[in-house]
C-alpha cells in the first residue's frame, strides 16, 4: 500500500508543485488569498472561489482523460451542456419535478454520449470528426429547444444544485469531487482502467487478446456525456437559466489543456483523474489569479498557450529520448568511477 | 466510375438540387444577385478552407485559423489606426506574420512529433490572444483605400456585382487547384496524407512539406483576415469565432476524405456554396432559426462521413477480391 502511495506521489508531483507556485505567485500580488471565513454554513474565500468556478471544467475532464486514454477526444462535450443545460431549463420550467428534471437530462447526456461512442467504436470514425459533428450541431439542438431564448427558472432545488452549500462547501464542489472520486476508484480499484489503457495504447491487439474493445470506448464516450450533462446543470443553475449560445462555450477546449496539464498523453494508454483534475484547479487559478493580481485578462489566452507549448516540449518523444539518454550516462558515469577504482 | 469522384460527384448533385428545390419555392434565387452575395459573403471563409483542405488533405488539422483571420483584422485596424502606412504594406506585413505564425505550427508538429490538433489548438489561443492584447474593441477602418477598394466590382449580366473579395475567394481556389494538382508540392501533401512512412520512403521531404503546408494554411488565413476586414471595415478579437469549424465542415462536405491523401479543392468551393446557400434559404424563408443551418451542417457533415467509411470499406474489399 505504502509503495502505492509513493507511486501516485511521484506522478502527481508536477501537478502538485505547479499548483502550489501558482497560488504562491497569486497570494504574493493578492495579500488575502489564502484567507477564509465561514458564513451563512459555508466557507467563502479565493481558495474555494477557485474550487467552485472550476467545477464545469473539473468535471469535462473527468470524461475527457478516459475519453483520452482509449487515444480519442470528444469535442463535444461544450455543446451538450449546452443541450443538457436546455433540457433542465425546457423540463423544471415544464411543472416537471426535480428528480424527473435530473433523470431526463443525465439521459440525454448519456444518449449524446452513445452517439459519439457509436459513431467511434461501430462506424469506426476517427474521434476528432465524429464528435465534431454533434460539436457543430448541438448549440443548434439547444437552441431549438430554448427556442432561440435564455430560459429562466426559479425552481428552488434546481438553483441549489448551482449555489447552495453542503458540509461548508459549495454544492458543484461537492458533485466534482464526490463524481472524480468515484470514477477514480471505479477504474483504479477495478481491472477496467487498465483495460482502458489498453486500448488506448494498441486498439487491434487489446480486441485480439480478448479485449471487449467497441463497449469500453462506447462506455468512455457515455462517461464523458454523463460528464457534460453534470457540467451543464451546474452551469445552467448558476446562471438560473439555460443560455444556449454561451453554456459551455469553449470549455472543450480547456478540459482536453486540463487533461494534458494532468500529464495524460494525447496518444491514448496512461492516465490519471486525479492529475486531471489537479490540472483543471491549476487552469482555474491562473484564470482568477490573473483576474485578482489586476492583470488584463486579456493574457490569459497567451498563458494558456504558453502552458501547452511547454507541456508539449515536455511530452514530445524526442524530449523523452533525450530525458532517457540522459539519465543513461548519469547511471553509467558512477559505474565508471568504481571501475576506475 | 472511379471510385475516387464519387464524393465530388455526390456533393455537386447535393448542391445543384439543393438550388433547384430553393428555386422551386422561390424564383427569385435563381439570379446573379443571389449568386453574387453567395460568393461575397463566403469570401473569407472560402479563402481560409483551401488553406484547411492542404492541412486536411496531408491528415492534418488546424484549428488556428479563425483566431489568425481575428488577429489579422485587429492587427491590420491599430496599424492602420495609429500609423500613416500604406493599407498595401499592412496588408505585406500582415501575411508575413501570419506566414511565419503558420511555418512555426508546421515546425512544432514535425520536430516535437506532436499531433497538429494539440499544437493548432495552443497556436489558436496564441493567435486570440495577441487580437486580445492589440484591442478588446471593435476598431473602425476609415482609410480612403478600403472604399475604394469595396466600390470596385464587376456587374455580373442580371446586376449581381462580383466583388473584388469575391473574385479573389475564385482566383485562391484557382491558384489552390493547380498547386494541388500540378506542382510537385501538391504530390507531396497528397503522398503525406497517404502515410507518412510510404511517403518517406517515396522521398518526399517530409520536413519541408509540413512545414510549407502549415504556412500555406497561415498565410490564406491571414489573406482571410484581409478580406474579412475589408467585408466588416473592421477588426474586432472576438470576430470569426469557430471559423475553423465550418472549414473543416466544407472541406468535409466538399469530399475530402479526413484521414488524407484524397480529395479535391475543387470539392471545397462546392462545400462553401452548399453552406451559403442553406444560409440563404433560411434568409429568404424569414420564419426558420438561424440555428437549423448548424443542424443541417452538422446532418451534411454526417452523412458525407457515412458516405466515406462506405468508400472506403468498398474499396477495400474490392483490393481483396483482385
Amino acid at each position: 500500500m505504502t509503495g502505492t502511495l509513493k507511486a501516485y506521489a511521484v506522478r502527481l508531483f508536477p501537478q502538485v508543485a505547479a499548483l502550489a507556485i501558482i497560488l504562491f505567485m497569486v497570494s504574493l500580488a493578492f495579500p488575502g488569498f489564502f484567507k477564509l471565513s465561514f458564513q451563512n454554513d459555508r466557507l467563502y474565500g479565493s481558495l474555494i472561489d477557485i474550487l467552485n468556478r472550476g467545477a464545469p471544467v473539473a468535471l469535462l475532464a473527468i470524461g475527457m482523460t478516459v475519453v483520452i486514454a482509449t487515444k480519442g477526444i470528444d469535442l463535444s462535450v461544450g455543446a451538450v451542456m449546452a443541450i443538457c443545460g436546455a433540457v433542465a431549463a425546457a423540463s423544471i420550467t415544464a411543472g416537471h419535478s426535480l428528480a424527473f428534471t435530473l433523470l431526463v437530462t443525465i439521459s440525454t447526456g448519456i444518449l449524446c454520449g452513445l452517439w459519439n461512442g457509436v459513431l467511434v467504436a461501430v462506424l469506426d470514425i476517427q474521434p476528432i470528426i465524429a464528435t465534431l459533428v454533434l460539436m457543430v450541431a448541438g448549440r443548434g439542438i439547444a437552441q431549438l429547444i430554448t427556442e432561440g431564448a435564455i430560459l429562466t427558472f426559479n425552481h428552488p432545488g434546481l438553483i441549489f444544485i448551482g449555489s447552495g452549500s453542503l458540509f461548508g462547501l459549495p454544492m458543484p464542489v461537492i458533485i466534482w469531487l464526490g463524481f472524480g472520486l468515484i470514477v477514480a476508484l471505479l477504474v483504479r480499484r477495478t481491472a477496467l482502467g487498465m483495460l482502458i489503457e489498453a486500448v488506448g495504447v494498441n486498439r487491434r491487439a487489446s480486441r485480439l487478446s480478448g479485449v471487449s474493445t467497441g463497449v469500453l470506448l462506447i462506455a468512455a464516450y457515455i462517461l464523458s456525456g454523463l460528464c457534460a450533462a453534470l457540467a451543464g446543470i451546474i452551469a445552467a443553475a448558476d446562471i438560473r437559466g439555460a443560455d444556449a449560445n454561451n453554456a459551455g462555450l469553449w470549455l472543450e477546449l480547456d478540459a482536453i489543456l486540463a487533461v494534458v496539464v494532468g500529464g495524460t498523453s494525447l496518444l491514448g494508454g496512461r492516465f490519471s483523474i486525479a492529475a486531471s483534475l489537479l490540472g483543471a484547479m491549476i487552469i482555474q487559478s491562473i484564470n482568477t489569479g490573473i483576474l485578482l493580481s489586476g492583470f488584463p485578462p486579456e493574457f490569459n489566452l497567451i498563458i494558456k498557450a504558453a502552458i501547452i507549448v511547454l507541456i508539449l516540449v515536455i511530452q514530445s518523444p524526442r524530449a523523452q529520448s533525450a530525458f532517457i539518454w540522459m539519465s543513461r550516462v548519469r547511471a553509467a558515469e558512477p559505474k565508471k568511477e568504481q571501475e576506475a577504482k | 466510375m472511379n471510385p475516387r469522384y464519387l464524393p465530388l460527384t455526390a456533393t455537386v448533385a447535393i448542391f445543384l438540387i439543393a438550388y433547384a428545390v430553393c428555386i422551386a419555392q422561390y424564383p427569385n434565387m435563381l439570379s446573379t444577385r443571389v449568386i453574387g452575395n453567395l460568393l461575397t459573403d463566403n469570401a473569407f471563409l472560402g479563402i481560409a478552407a483551401v488553406g484547411m483542405t492542404f492541412v486536411i488533405l496531408s491528415g492534418g488539422i488546424d484549428l488556428s485559423i479563425g483566431a489568425v483571420i481575428a488577429f489579422t483584422g485587429v492587427f491590420l485596424a491599430v496599424l492602420l489606426q495609429s500609423t500613416a502606412i500604406h493599407p498595401l504594406a499592412a496588408f505585406a506585413l500582415a501575411l508575413i506574420i501570419t506566414t511565419a505564425f503558420g511555418a512555426m505550427m508546421g515546425a512544432i508538429i514535425h520536430h516535437l512529433e506532436m499531433p497538429p490538433f494539440i499544437v493548432t489548438l495552443a497556436g489558436m489561443f496564441l493567435a486570440r490572444g495577441m487580437a486580445f492584447v492589440l484591442s478588446i474593441d471593435s476598431i473602425p477602418i476609415k482609410h480612403p483605400f478600403y472604399t475604394s477598394l469595396k466600390s470596385f466590382y464587376y456587374v455580373l449580366p442580371g446586376g449581381g456585382r462580383l466583388t473584388l473579395i469575391g473574385g479573389l475567394m475564385l482566383v485562391v481556389f484557382l491558384v489552390g487547384i493547380l498547386i494541388a494538382h500540378r506542382t510537385r508540392f501538391g504530390a507531396d501533401v497528397y503522398a503525406l496524407g497517404g502515410g507518412t512512412a510510404t511517403a518517406r520512403l517515396m522521398g518526399v521531404p517530409i520536413g519541408r512539406t509540413t512545414v510549407m503546408i502549415y504556412a500555406l494554411s497561415g498565410f490564406l488565413a491571414g489573406l482571410s483576415g484581409i478580406v474579412f476586414s475589408l467585408y466588416t471595415s473592421a477588426g474586432y478579437s472576438l470576430a470569426t469565432v469557430g471559423v475553423e469549424l465550418d472549414a473543416i465542415a466544407a472541406v468535409v462536405i466538399g469530399g475530402t476524405l479526413l484521414t488524407g491523401g484524397s480529395g479535391f479543392v475543387a470539392g471545397t468551393l462546392i462545400g462553401i456554396l452548399i453552406q451559403g446557400l442553406i444560409q440563404t434559404y433560411i434568409t429568404f424563408d424569414g420564419s426558420l432559426s438561424s440555428w437549423w443551418t448548424k443542424i443541417l451542417i452538422g446532418l451534411l457533415l454526417f452523412a458525407f462521413i457515412l458516405l466515406q467509411k462506405a468508400l472506403i470499406l468498398l474499396s477495400d474489399r474490392r483490393r481483396r477480391h483482385a
